[in-house]
């Protein structure tokens, strides 16, 4: 990918993360209300594919923006060179994927 | 009654490794940096080494490090920038220093031909002169992003130039945003491509400084962000749309 498309790509993917953050946090002050439990949790999450999907398309969000933020991070901050920083970008991306994907399908 | 005459100036000595030196200068009522840099070199220091041209503001040769900031300083008074008349002059940031007051500018220079900031025409000396609407739009965007004097004041002033010399920078950016802007210009495609590439247009953290110490009063932030605005539509579609 070259250095317009990540630019692109990432603001997109801040555009589309902003709204759900706000989503997530006002979702969790509602969860918590009145305590919370495994069982609670599964309860609400369980088959219900509009929060899947939310919740698929944040984690995938978050796995293009947050790489793209720390390859730059990387560039300005250490000496490492371009192969070194896309591939620890990389590997930021795929950490991020299989943490969060996992969760999901975990409460799907 | 002496002391409130004169000025206490500190200037650095040598190259990346130096000393401070300091000389009491006689403070006057209109005096730029230079003027006082030009006293300290004829009356106390004939080896100093520093870089002036016009003295008026036109040349870009003079930009130094005058208390923490980096200033054109033909055309600085010294009652605008001394702290309870005392200056520091040092050489500019983010440039090899080459002796004294003196940096090495191949670094800068260098940006303008990687981010092809290089006007490419394609009229010859038999065409008639092409004729530029002074009405539109991308002409009227380029015309306050002109009059760069290379002074390199924005580029020492830049925090991200100064984490990655890589960074192409403020000054060769501003010039990429008047050539794609210009409709004279053909190589469009090349010149986007290489203000996008690595290290480009996109590395800019648009917090101003190069803006907020032009002295001439350009701003190459506002010419950066509409760089990256251009990353969504490609450098012609904006000049065939307007
Ligand atoms: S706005 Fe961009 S180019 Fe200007 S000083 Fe900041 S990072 Fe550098
Ligand atoms: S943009 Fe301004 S500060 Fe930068 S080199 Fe040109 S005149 Fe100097
Ligand atoms: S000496 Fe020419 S701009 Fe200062």
């Amino acid at each position: 990918m070259n250095e317009q498309t990540l630019f692109v790509v990432q603001r997109i993917s801040a555009a589309i993360l902003a709204p759900m953050v706000l989503v997530h946090l006002g979702l969790i002050l509602i969860a918590v209300e009145g305590g919370l439990s495994a069982e609670e949790i599964l309860s609400r999450t369980r088959d219900n594919v509009g929060w899947t999907l939310f919740y698929g398309l944040f984690v995938v969000s978050a796995a293009i923006h947050a790489p793209i933020g720390i390859r730059n991070i990387l560039r300005e901050w250490t000496r490492l060179g371009w192969k070194a920083i896309d591939g620890l970008a990389m590997l930021v991306c795929v950490i991020l994927l299989v943490l969060g994907m996992s969760a999901v399908i975990a409460v799907f | 009654m002496e002391k409130e005459n004169s000025l206490r100036v500190r200037v650095w000595r040598g190259s990346e490794s130096g000393y401070w030196t300091e000389y009491a200068v006689v403070a006057r009522d209109n005096q730029t940096v230079l003027d006082v840099v030009t006293e300290i070199q004829r009356k106390h220091e004939p080896s100093l080494a520093y870089r002036f041209a016009c003295r008026v503001g036109v040349c870009g040769s003079c930009a130094m490090t005058v208390n923490g900031q980096p200033r054109w300083t033909c055309r600085t008074h010294v009652k605008k920038v001394a702290h309870d008349g005392q200056l520091a002059i040092e050489p500019l940031r983010n440039l090899p220093h080459i002796k004294d007051l003196v940096c090495d500018l191949e670094p800068f220079i260098d940006t303008w031909q990687r981010a092809g900031a290089i006007f490419q025409g394609q009229s010859t000396r038999s065409d008639p002169p092409q004729k530029v609407d002074p009405g539109s739009k991308p002409r009227k965007q380029a015309d306050s992003a002109l009059q760069c004097i290379n002074c390199a004041v924005c580029y020492s002033a830049c925090d991200v130039v100064h984490w990655n010399r890589r960074y192409l920078g403020p000054a060769a950016l501003n010039r990429v945003w008047t050539l794609l802007n210009d409709e004279r210009h053909s190589e469009q495609e090349e010149t986007f491509n290489k203000a996008f590439s690595r290290d480009g247009c996109s590395s800019c953290h648009s917090h101003g400084n190069c803006t907020r110490f032009c002295p001439v009063e350009l701003s190459p932030a506002s010419s950066i962000a509409g760089l990256k605005k251009m990353a969504f539509s490609g450098p012609q579609a904006r000049l065939a749309h307007e």
